[in-house]
């Protein structure tokens, strides 16, 4: 038997194709999702790796583990900071933006 | 003949108040240990808030030992790394009308006469003082002597201060008896040695009474059972320990049902802590989904932005608290060598140094800063309540 090469995938080699394609934005930037794909699946897949800066120093942070545990993918989805962008799944027309710290800043008093 | 010892005093308990008489003890030149059989703010220190609160008490011998324990504190900040924490945020007590701020108004009269500071604050300073508060409250008491500490943090600086000044700490060995000699207590015993001193301190805390036992008296602490809910990290978004006026009820109350208050806080690393109920269920460590409901929603109705915040974890700990809601400190007369140090209840963070001092006076034969006798151990404590938890 020989060996993938090049950048075949697993879905390459068995054939697959997403049910479906859609747009959503990223700090203004229009990307494609494909259905069943998780928000860092999709911004991986465009080549974004930080999405987020963290609370103390502002040091880029972006997926680390992958499977919700932790944390350190969190992310503002349509407005709602500290979600796990390697959970949550994309959906047509989600905006999703750079989380500063917190995401709350504007709750600062 | 056991041999001579060279300890002045073995301390049970390594939470906040077996630290503080360790702190101050090893400051008056006693040479003592400090045992438990887990580690340093294992139990009921390690599931508290930090609460170091005056607004809370109403003019009494609790009062007095808060007010001592509020200028200690602020000394221990200044000589304490600062990884304790410490935030002299104040407090900030809200009344939902005008029956409630009147009985307020009388509380803090008392309050101010045993020498703390309460400010008046109308409707439209509550704002001000707090942007996110609730609208239509009728107005509060300002309490600039509240403050608070990271708990844990708080018991282990403590406890290392002392070390370094020659204390020994001694962590996951259990006491399993006191050694006694001709009714007056001699030491520990531990599954492996014998611990000798002339003074054994109870700092066991919730598990007080078992140490008692031991040694042959009684002391009917028992648990009180609270959540805390801890928010996701947020901006600082409260500034003061903020708390509805039936809180004080909740706490003085002897009741043994589901009581909760929120007192709700934002802390230096973000998440904002929501505490507290009180129940009386025994030491059950189940998760009560009804409390920790009925919490967030007073949280929320407090501070309307934490509705839409969400809750990460919760944890819960085990007030240890005697019937008259007084901790317990100072020589037992019925078991000579035995002291007590426990029973703070809820407040045991804010007490734990003027409990230290207290000890360290008792130990060392000093003049203490505050007349003791309300809080002797031997003091007659009337019906015991149920349901009492088996102690585990």
């Amino acid at each position: 038997m020989s060996r993938p090469t090049g950048d075949r995938s697993p879905r390459d080699l068995v054939g697959g194709a997403p049910r479906e394609r859609y747009a959503l934005r990223f700090d203004g930037r229009e990307l494609t999702a494909e259905s069943g794909q998780s928000i860092a699946a999709v911004l991986w897949s465009a080549g974004i790796l930080a999405w987020r800066t963290t609370r103390d120093g502002g040091a880029p942070r972006g997926a680390f583990c992958g499977i919700g545990s932790c944390y350190d993918c969190l992310v503002t989805v349509n407005g709602r900071p500290n979600q796990r962008a390697c959970l949550v799944p994309a959906r047509a027309g989600d905006t999703v933006t750079t989380q500063e710290g917190t995401g709350r800043a504007d709750l600062a008093v | 003949m056991p041999k001579r010892s060279s300890l002045d005093a073995v301390i049970v308990g390594a939470g906040v108040v077996g630290a503080a008489c360790a702190y101050y003890a090893t400051r008056a030149g006693l040479r003592v240990a400090v045992i438990d059989r887990g580690s340093v703010a294992g139990g009921t220190t390690g599931a508290g808030e930090g609460n170091l609160l005056v607004s809370d008490k109403e003019a009494g011998p609790e009062l007095d030992l808060a007010l001592l324990s509020a200028g200690l504190w602020r000394e221990l900040a200044a000589a304490l790394p600062h990884e304790i924490e410490y935030e002299d945020k104040g407090g900030l007590v809200v009344a939902p009308d005008e029956a409630s701020l009147e009985a307020l108004r009388s509380f803090a009269k008392g309050q101010r006469a045993a020498g703390v500071t309460a400010v008046e604050a109308g409707a439209g300073d509550l704002r001000e003082l707090e942007p996110h508060l609730a609208p239509g409250l009728a107005g509060g008491f300002h309490y600039p002597q509240d403050a608070q500490v990271q708990p844990a943090q708080a018991a282990a600086r403590l406890l290392a201060a002392s070390a370094a000044e020659g204390a020994l700490v001694h962590l996951g060995e259990e006491v399993t008896g006191l050694v006694v000699e001709r009714g007056t207590v001699r030491g520990v015993r531990t599954r492996t040695r014998e611990l000798l001193a002339p003074a054994v301190v109870n700092a066991a805390g919730t598990w007080g009474g078992r140490i008692a036992e031991l040694a042959g008296t009684t002391l009917p602490v028992l648990p009180r059972r609270g959540f805390v809910l801890v928010t996701e990290p947020l901006p600082r978004v409260v500034r003061h320990k903020v708390y509805a006026a039936d809180y004080i009820a909740d706490v003085a109350s002897g009741s043994a049902a589901l009581q909760s208050s929120a007192v709700v806080e934002g802390t230096p690393s973000g998440p904002v802590l929501i505490g507290a109920t009180r129940e009386r269920v025994g030491f059950d460590r189940s998760l009560s989904v009804a409390a920790l409901r009925r919490l967030a929603s007073q949280a929320a109705a407090l501070f309307p932005v934490l509705a839409d915040v969400r809750v990460l974890r919760t944890y819960h700990g085990f007030r240890p608290y005697l019937p008259d809601h007084l901790p317990a400190i100072g020589p037992d007369p019925r078991v000579p060598g035995l002291l007590h140090a426990c029973g703070h209840e809820g407040a045991g963070i804010g007490l734990a140094p003027a409990t230290g001092v207290l000890i360290a006076a008792a130990l060392s034969g000093a003049e203490p800063p505050l007349d003791p006798a309300p809080f002797k151990p031997d003091r007659p404590f009337g019906r015991e309540p149920g349901p009492q938890g088996q102690q585990p």
